[in-house]
């Protein structure tokens, strides 16, 4: 049979043509406007070279800091939601009450807008009136209440703790269903041969797991290097420039009409994506697993 | 021996008990507040807290829906999201089934070509400029169509497995019986795409309900503006008033929790079909 006359390729035209218009152009274009001056201010646009670039990475800027920001974000928050997604998959998997209730609820912020549970915490973390550092004065934890967001030394870690907190449940959704599609057998023959829990933990779970931690890993760190609104909400890149990420700082740069800056930074974060993400897709589409 | 495992045994179920409602009590006291609070008066909520409101203040509500604009940026959420929904799921359909069923080289690498869309970051300096030259800009087909770019190389990646899973045998039992591409796509295919249809538009509609970057660069009418653009501005306007803050949040958030308690099922489902296999 000709698959070409059964399939016919302008099935896919739709979705193609908008993606890449909308998605692919604007990257590639990016690139090329990196190496010119353009800006909100400037009627000609010239042809600058490497400057933007070099003026990126020479560090007499904040830029570089925007950028390691972005990647400190995104490693702190995928070890912990990788961490705890993992603790409470292992807890919430098998023999426990209420396993659906604690499910749902632990899900539940994964599907809410970010920017709605950024403002909120705004609130439970405001130092004064904030519900946290109520509650921990009512127990006589005075010590430990701070200025969450304000603090210059704590802001970002804030900002991340409230990202872990929603983002854990999605994660332990994910390793459930990864457990959950490990055989029974496989750990009754190793409980038969005298294999404790953390014995199986280790060698039946946890390579078992191999694929969808890997998967969770890389959807992590997707999400994290285009962080926006959660900042956006909480401190907006403040206090200073102590939390200012990738795309928080393009904003900032656009609406002052710094549209060079604004493309060059971004298309680093563009460069970078596009080569590691042909290894990320890899990983996402890998299917020798199936079934 | 036996009866030290047995301990063990129960100490592990009690610990693995008290973990999950420690995490759990964590992430519902924050929504206990909202939920709370919202009803709260006007000088309960300079702190809030989670003692119950002095009276119900079902007002609340009403306030925010006039002075937030509420239901015109509702009905704008619905339409973006909703159409949004509709067309990445149309033509995503179409594309993922054809990659699925070729995979030969140039349909392959196109098929890479579309998911890579789900790593590539946007480029809102550019994106900007490439919205003003289709006149997109502040429009509500432009922003459709960026949902659209947006959450296409997700939801083709998500159907492409589903189609995978549908016998080709049917196809060719089907253009042996006379069918064109287009009868066989639409009377075979579709109705084995169910499931895979609803999971992908369930998941496509919150993440377009929920998206606020996209609108805060491309709509600049209040007007225009969905729900979460909206309750950011009431929430600069209204900055210390928290009880009308919460009941706005309740109001946004409340189409999404109601998807997520009807359609649990095919939330969790699509998305942990993409990353757990087998």
């Amino acid at each position: 049979m000709n698959k070409s006359k059964i399939y016919p390729w302008y099935f896919a035209l739709g979705a193609v043509l908008i993606y890449t218009l909308l998605s692919v152009m604007p990257g590639i274009m990016g690139i090329a406007y990196s190496f010119t001056d353009w800006s909100a201010y400037s009627k000609e646009i010239h042809f600058v070279g490497f400057k933007n670039f070099t003026e990126v990475f020479s560090g007499d800027n904040d830029y570089l800091g925007y950028i390691t920001n972005t990647v400190k974000f995104t490693l702190i928050t995928v070890v912990f939601k990788t961490g705890l997604g993992l603790l409470f998959a292992v807890a919430l998997s098998k023999n426990i009450k209420f396993q659906n209730f604690h499910r749902g609820i632990l899900y539940m912020p994964s599907v809410l807008p970010i920017l709605v549970t950024g403002l909120v915490f705004t609130s439970i973390l405001n130092p004064k009136t904030g519900f946290l550092n109520e509650f921990l004065r009512g127990v006589g934890l005075d010590f430990m209440a701070q200025k969450w967001l304000v603090d210059p030394k704590l802001a970002f870690y804030s900002v991340m703790a409230v990202d872990i907190w929603r983002g854990v449940g999605y994660i332990m959704t994910l390793l459930i269903a990864g457990i959950l599609a490990i055989p029974d057998t496989y750990f009754e023959a190793a409980a038969i041969d005298g294999a404790g829990a953390f014995a199986r933990f280790r060698y039946i779970t946890l390579p078992m797991l191999r694929q969808t931690l890997a998967v969770t890993i890389v959807l992590n760190v997707i999400y994290g290097l285009k962080i926006f609104d959660m900042v956006y909400a909480l401190t907006n890149g403040g206090p200073g420039h102590r939390t200012e990420v990738l795309y928080t700082a393009v904003y900032k740069m656009m609406s002052k009409g710094l549209y060079a800056e604004g493309t060059t930074i971004s298309s680093v974060l563009f460069i970078f994506m596009v080569i590691i993400g042909y290894f990320m897709v890899k990983i996402l589409t890998k299917d020798e697993v199936v079934e | 021996m036996m009866v030290s495992t047995k301990k063990n045994k129960a100490v592990q179920i009690l610990l693995k008990n008290l973990l999950a409602w420690a995490a759990s009590l964590l992430v519902i006291i924050p929504l206990l507040l909202v939920l709370l609070n919202a009803f709260k008066g006007d000088g309960e909520t300079i702190n809030m807290t989670l003692a119950l409101p002095k009276s119900w203040h079902l007002g609340n509500f009403a306030t925010v829906v006039e002075k937030g604009k509420l239901l015109k940026s509702f009905l704008n959420s619905l339409l973006y999201a909703g159409a949004g929904t509709v067309i990445t799921v149309f033509f995503a359909a179409m594309a993922a089934y054809v990659f699925s069923r070729r995979r030969s080289g140039g349909m392959s690498a196109l098929y890479m070509y579309v998911v890579l869309g789900m790593v590539i970051p946007v480029n809102y300096v550019t994106l900007t400029r490439t919205m003003q030259m289709f006149h997109l800009t502040n429009t509500s087909q432009g922003i459709i169509l960026l949902y659209m770019a947006m959450q296409t190389p997700f939801t083709v990646f998500l159907i492409y497995g589903f189609v995978s899973k549908i016998p080709e045998e049917l196809d060719e039992a089907a253009v042996i019986d006379g069918c064109d591409p287009m009868t066989l796509y639409i009377r075979i295919i579709i109705p084995m795409l169910k499931s895979a249809l609803v999971t992908s538009g369930v998941l496509c509609f919150l993440n377009c309900w929920n998206e606020f970057m996209m609108p805060l660069y491309f709509l600049h009418s209040s007007e225009k503006w969905p729900m979460t653009l909206a309750v950011y501005n009431f929430f600069g306007q209204f900055e210390m008033k928290w009880n009308l803050i919460c009941a706005d949040v309740l109001l946004t958030c409340a189409p999404v929790i109601i998807i997520y308690l009807l359609g649990q099922r095919y939330i969790v489902g699509g998305q942990t079909a993409g990353a757990v296999k087998g």
